[in-house]
């Protein structure tokens, strides 16, 4: 099923046909859009939704929308949302209870998932998506309301040309162009030939969409270009990390006066974890109506840099900032791989643009790995 | 996971903050490992976990003992018989009871840490002869704050068993040690290389009881101990009982020293 197949030509028309037959077979489609300046995942029509031109300048602490002149409609790397709402939604009802006369009666939320599919979905989102269904599908117990709405979705992978000054996919192998877990993947190109799309096929589900569909083999100067553009983006990456010995290294500097350092800049306020595509802490939360006869516990999203994140009687076990922010960084790049086989980091650099003080987990491993401290802001 | 709703057909109080509840197991009874425990709710309030402390050998009577420390302990603890809470579980792994056959067996309790270990210690008892010496050294607060008062006396009557009870405070009435656990393992008949302790009480109890077991000579392989943590789940998944690499809900809550011990001895880790 997974065989790669030779790469196809797909026009900007034939885009749009194949965005219209999706939504001719049901789907709810999902993709980026920007609505009053604000980018995100929304249900689109067809082509003629989707943000054109548009560019991100991305920093630690930095996120600019950028006009540009020319017709890219995926000419930006990664915006603030992931999609890991669309299959981890930040806050769910789990059950729900009605008062009875032997106690209470408790019963499953009635779920109505329609399939949807979603276009422009980038290798490291790709890659957490992977992450997230070794945590969530691949363990002891399976997560239904994940693996349910997982596998009623359609995926359209784009890579990446343009990668921002955040990015560092290329460091951990996530990107800038997607291997697998793909129905189709699309390389944008906008050449002296026109505008046009590179289209590999990673499922029989994406082949048979893509048969409905006008579209061309791949001239061999086609994928040498898409190539050419894919291996500059790789070049072009704003971050880098280290990865050689990472997991030793932490491991051998949880006690490290750096962590400490960090800590006089971290707010706790917990916005690396929410913008993280693969961080999967939530909290249940239990609440009654006024009358008493109806309860409900619903999942909701959580952060490790909460106090009550690990409350016990008695106390937090991480009462001060640094073993909170310890606890996320080596959680996400060491003790991640013993749990799950995998880094829980992809390289998407959002913690890193959306953390409102800059603290960039790439210049803190490096400052780990070197025992010094970084300079205190980067402009 | 769904809480199945079971009903309440005992209370007994244990102490002034403490119950110990018998709860209806369902037709087909409610099999466990000594040192599992379930996620208890009442609905509207909250979920805990809540160790299992009735007879592994007994799936007719699902028992738990819970303090009232927080609004769903209370919750917990206010329930009357005939009244329901919601169960799920078991969860976590087990004291390894029967992979200790032929040592030296030490029981270690601090306060409330006597009701996970006391379905291990059932479970020694039905199989005594498996076993060397069997001690169970118990610390608690007060005299006013020992669990299962009862028992303990039939377990001190008997002649394969010793029992020897501490307290950190009490008035004159009482005749037995003062002290913290720790001051009664050096009176313990045990063999150290041929002796696997299992441990459960405070972190700082814990911490001290390992400590000197491992000075006498007790392996860290051998000695098991049982650790707390936010747990919301019970399934690995929600993320707040991480130490280090483990989950303590899946992972644990039962673990040999020697695997949790780098972790242990990490500051707020």
């Amino acid at each position: 099923m997974r065989g790669r197949s030779p790469a196809l030509t797909l026009t900007l028309e034939g885009l749009q046909a194949l965005l219209a037959e999706l939504r001719r077979q049901g789907y709810s489609l999902l993709g980026p859009s920007l609505v009053q300046g604000d980018f995100g995942h929304r249900e689109i029509r067809g082509v003629a939704d989707l943000p054109r031109g548009v560019g991100m300048e991305q920093e630690a602490g930095t996120f600019r929308l950028v006009f540009r002149e020319d017709a890219e409609l995926f000419g930006y790397p990664v915006g603030q949302p992931s999609w890991k709402p669309v299959f981890f939604p930040p806050s769910r009802l789990v059950w729900q209870a009605v008062r009875s006369a032997g106690g209470w009666e408790i019963s499953l939320p009635r779920e109505d998932l329609p399939p949807v599919a979603l276009l422009g979905v980038r290798p490291c989102d790709l890659a957490a998506m992977e992450v997230l269904d070794r945590v969530f599908l691949r363990g002891p117990y399976v997560e239904r309301s994940y693996q349910a709405r997982r596998e009623a979705a359609f995926i359209v992978a784009v890579n990446c040309t343009r990668p921002g000054g955040t990015c560092f996919c290329a460091s951990l192998g996530t990107g800038p162009r997607a291997r697998e877990g793909f129905d189709l993947a699309l390389t944008e190109m906008v050449t002296g030939e026109g505008h046009w799309f590179l289209v590999e096929t990673g499922s029989d589900a994406g082949r048979a969409l893509l048969e409905t569909v006008p579209h061309r083999q791949a001239t061999a100067a086609e994928v040498e270009a898409a190539s050419r553009a894919l291996a500059a983006a790789a070049g072009r990456m704003g971050r880098h990390l280290e990865m050689v010995g990472l997991k030793e290294h932490l491991y051998e500097n949880y006690e490290h006066r750096h962590w400490a350092e960090v800590a006089g800049r971290c707010l706790t306020c917990g916005n690396c974890a929410m913008v993280c595509p693969t961080c999967f802490c939530h909290h249940l939360e239990d609440s009654l109506n006024l009358r008493g006869d109806r309860a409900s516990r619903r999942r909701v999203q959580d952060v490790c840099f909460t106090v009550a994140h690990s409350y016990i009687h008695g106390g937090s076990v991480r009462p001060t900032p640094w073993s909170r922010y310890r606890q996320w960084l080596t959680h996400k790049l060491a003790t991640w791989q013993e749990q799950f086989g995998c880094l829980g980091c992809v390289g998407c650099g959002r913690c890193i643009t959306w953390c409102p003080v800059g603290i960039d987990l790439t210049a803190e491993v490096a400052a780990l790995r070197r025992g010094e401290t970084p300079p205190a802001k980067r402009e | 996971m769904l809480p199945v709703l079971r009903q309440v057909l005992r209370r007994r109080r244990e102490t002034q903050d403490t119950v110990t509840l018998t709860v209806d197991p369902g037709d087909e009874g409610f099999a466990f490992a000594p040192g599992q425990f379930n996620m208890l709710a009442v609905p509207g309030v909250g979920e805990v976990p809540i160790s299992i402390s009735g007879n592994p050998e007994d799936p007719r009577r699902l028992v738990h003992t819970v303090r009232a420390v927080g609004p769903v302990t209370r919750a917990l603890a206010r329930l009357r018989p005939g009244e329901t809470l919601g169960v799920r579980g078991p969860f976590g792994t087990p004291w390894p009871v029967a992979e200790q056959t032929g040592r030296d067996l030490l029981i270690v309790a601090g306060g409330l840490g006597l009701a996970p270990l006391r379905p291990a210690l059932y479970q020694i008892l039905a199989r005594r002869r498996e076993f060397g010496a069997v001690e169970v050294i118990y610390g608690s607060r007060s005299p006013q704050d020992l669990l299962y008062r009862g028992e303990l006396s039939r377990w001190r009557g008997r002649f394969d068993l010793r029992v020897r009870v501490t307290v950190d405070a009490a008035g004159p009435d009482w005749r037995g040690p003062v002290g913290v656990v720790t001051t009664l393992i050096p009176q313990a008949r045990f063999d150290p290389p041929y002796t696997s302790a299992l441990v459960c009480g405070p972190g700082v109890m814990m911490r001290f009881t390992v400590a000197e077991l491992l000075a006498r000579g007790v392996p860290g392989e051998r000695i098991f101990v049982s650790l707390e943590r936010n747990m919301q789940c019970g399934l690995g998944l929600c993320g707040h009982c991480q130490l280090g690499p483990v989950f303590v809900c899946k992972d644990g809550p039962v673990f040999s020293y020697a695997r949790v011990k780098k972790w242990l001895q990490l500051r707020e880790i």
